[in-house]
């Protein structure tokens, strides 16, 4: 047995290269397929990845506090107060990296030229910073320097549609907590630059003490927004919370971002059906090689089963065969598409499709990110499909009568 | 050396094929009876279509009888699974073609190596029985040649030195000398005979060529099918 294996795997390899042009397209074809296959994968990933980050950052978080009826109806009468001792030591956990309080009101924002409506938001500059995209983005001026911050942090696509700029003073409108008209003006200190115009013209953000003081609140919050250990760390997390704080409404990111959820797992579905289509279109090629592979040899192997090989070692030859040529398209395959990836570098810029990219909520940079999951999942279909599909010619030359193929011109 | 005493090598009875070839039923092989006993060197002659081929391959269990039985050694080979049958053709029976007898991607020797290490024979006696046969069939020197390196009579030679390499009580040769000038034919027939004479192999060989007719130990003639005279020669 050994020694028949051993014969039909040294067989195997040199008929692989009896006809180089052919097995050189073949591989060509696969290497190209499984190229497609981890590279688009890798492409969706990327983008999935992508979505993911920027709902988290762009100041979803993982999980979210608000007063019940918030969210329904986001005004300041449905905020919570934030200092509750019990609501402070359920966030005071080892299973949470990082919180922050915020006071959300829908505002106007004034300049000389144009006005506005936004969504204001006072947020703890410290707690923020570890939390959400803000410090980062910052592209004029700088981030609030502590609570004591006076200044006004706005997009810059806002400041360019307000025609203003860095130091100039922009007037903001809202109704405080009486239902009265609050406005008072402020200097831009910052502007922030994001890859999603809509958030530059939705969200201007001042320090906690300066929203307190033209709402006349007093350590209202309209949410909390939570960062746990990890994206598995959520559900166990989001269970505590509500059980200790069961007058308030926790919500995770994906039941707050249902459009990110649904396009992280549109992208799995579709790298399945991906896979498919590539391979489907890849296994006419193994087919098409092997079955031709078997008519050329039909001779050798009614000649080989003369001599007393088994038909299932001869079943056996033609499967090793197909072995050899799909580790050899898997191992080059691999290698062409992580050179691919690691070309890419940062991403490949989609900007020309920005509007369409926000309205998907996705940036204009899409990453290739290849995770282990993917690369096994497209190795995997292309291993078992591929040994499956070859298995259809191995089975015939096994079952060939001898005497008709050692006849057969 | 015939020991009709002993099993026959070959007992074919009653066997018949009958190919269906469109609405017509073509009799290759009628009613043949038939022995061969050890070390006897046995020709199969008759015109084209007469059922030397059908024959042989009955008898190598390389097609199945209509009716009839064919008995290797005593043992009945219709009663064989496939894979019996093969362990049957690879440890008791020899083969060569009229053509396209080596396996283009193997040496001269890898060719002969094949069949015992099919049977695993060790990779120090098969290296040391191939090169000796290599020898004895007249081709040392060659054993790394490709089949494509090799002239029809080389390859013939090769695919002689593999039939009996591995030590069959039968060899089966279908018209091994047709490619064959004259000459290379001659020296062919000469190898076969000496091998049945060394190793007391038996030899049962189809052909049209009346040079290895004559040489024959025993001539079969058929025709229709049937065998139609038995010829001792020796």
């Amino acid at each position: 047995m050994t020694n028949s294996l051993s014969l039909i795997s040294s067989l195997a390899w040199r008929n692989l290269w009896r006809n180089k042009r052919r097995t050189g397209v073949i591989l060509f074809a696969m290497v190209l397929g499984v190229w497609a296959m981890i590279v688009t994968a890798s492409f969706m990933r990327g983008m999935a990845i992508q979505a993911l980050d920027d709902t988290i950052n762009n100041l979803t978080g993982h999980i979210q506090i608000h007063q019940k009826k918030y969210l329904d109806d986001p005004v300041i009468e449905n905020s919570f107060l934030s200092n509750d001792e019990t609501l402070l030591t359920s966030l005071a956990h080892t299973d949470i990296v990082s919180w922050s309080k915020r006071l959300r009101v829908p505002a106007v924002i004034s300049s000389e030229r144009d006005t506005f409506g936004i969504t204001l938001i006072g947020i703890d500059p410290k707690s923020e910073a570890r939390l959400s995209f803000l410090l980062s983005a910052i592209y004029q001026g700088n981030y609030f320097s502590d609570n004591s911050d006076k200044g006004i942090i706005i997009g810059k696509k806002l400041a360019e549609d307000l025609e203003t700029k860095l130091g100039r003073r922009v007037v903001i409108m809202s109704q405080d907590k009486k239902n009265e008209l609050a406005d008072r003006g402020y200097r831009i200190t910052g502007i922030y630059d994001t890859p999603q115009e809509g958030m530059e013209t939705a969200f201007a953000f001042m320090t906690y003490n300066s929203i307190e003081k033209l709402l006349k609140t007093s350590q209202l919050s309209s949410e909390i927004a939570i960062i746990t250990r990890s994206l598995d760390q959520v559900p166990a997390t989001l269970s505590r919370l509500k059980a200790a704080n069961p007058d308030l409404d926790i919500q995770s990111w994906d039941t707050l971002q249902p459009f990110t959820k649904l396009i992280e797992e549109m992208y799995t579905d579709f790298q399945y059906v991906w896979h498919l289509i590539v391979f489907m279109a890849m296994s006419f090629g193994i087919i098409n090689t092997l079955l031709m592979t078997i008519f050329e040899r039909t001779r050798e192997f009614g000649l080989f089963q003369a001599l007393g090989l088994k038909p299932r070692f001869i079943l056996a030859q033609v499967w090793i065969e197909a072995i050899f040529m799909l580790a050899i398209a898997l191992v080059l395959g691999n290698l062409v598409s992580w050179l691919t990836v690691l070309s890419t570098g940062d991403g490949i810029d989609v900007s020309a499709f920005a509007q369409g990219m926000e309205m998907a909520q996705l940036s204009n940079i899409i990453p290739f990110i290849i995770v282990r999951e993917d690369l096994l999942l497209a190795n995997i279909i292309v291993i078992l499909l591929g040994l499956l599909t070859s298995l259809y010619p191995a089975w015939r030359a096994s079952r060939l009568v001898p005497a008709n193929a050692i006849t057969r011109v | 050396m015939n020991d009709k005493q002993s099993i026959p090598v070959v007992k074919c009875l009653d066997l018949t094929k009958t190919y269906i070839q469109g609405s017509i039923e073509v009799h290759a092989l009628s009613h043949v009876n038939f022995e061969a006993y050890t070390g006897e060197f046995i020709c199969l002659s008759g015109p084209s279509g007469s059922g030397k081929s059908t024959l042989l391959n009955m008898i190598g269990g390389l097609d199945t009888p209509s009716s009839g039985e064919v008995y290797i050694d005593g043992e009945e080979i219709d009663e064989l699974n496939k894979s019996d049958l093969a362990d049957m053709r690879l440890n008791k029976i020899g083969f060569v073609f009229q053509a396209y007898n080596l396996i283009p991607v193997l040496t001269a020797q890898e060719n002969i190596e094949m069949v015992m290490q099919m049977q695993g024979v060790s990779k120090h006696q098969r290296n040391r029985i191939s090169l000796d046969i290599l020898k004895e069939v007249g081709l040392e020197g060659l054993e790394k040649r490709k089949p494509t390196e090799l002239s029809g009579g080389q390859q013939q030679r090769v695919a002689v030195a593999r039939a009996i390499a591995s030590k069959p009580s039968l060899v089966l040769a279908d018209e091994p000398t047709a490619n064959l000038d004259s000459d290379t034919a001659n020296k062919l027939i000469d190898l076969m005979l000496e091998m049945n004479k060394q190793h007391s192999t038996t030899f049962i060989i189809s052909t049209h060529d009346p040079m290895i007719m004559r040489r024959a130990k025993t001539l079969i003639k058929l025709h229709d099918g049937k065998i139609a005279e038995v010829i001792n020669q020796e």
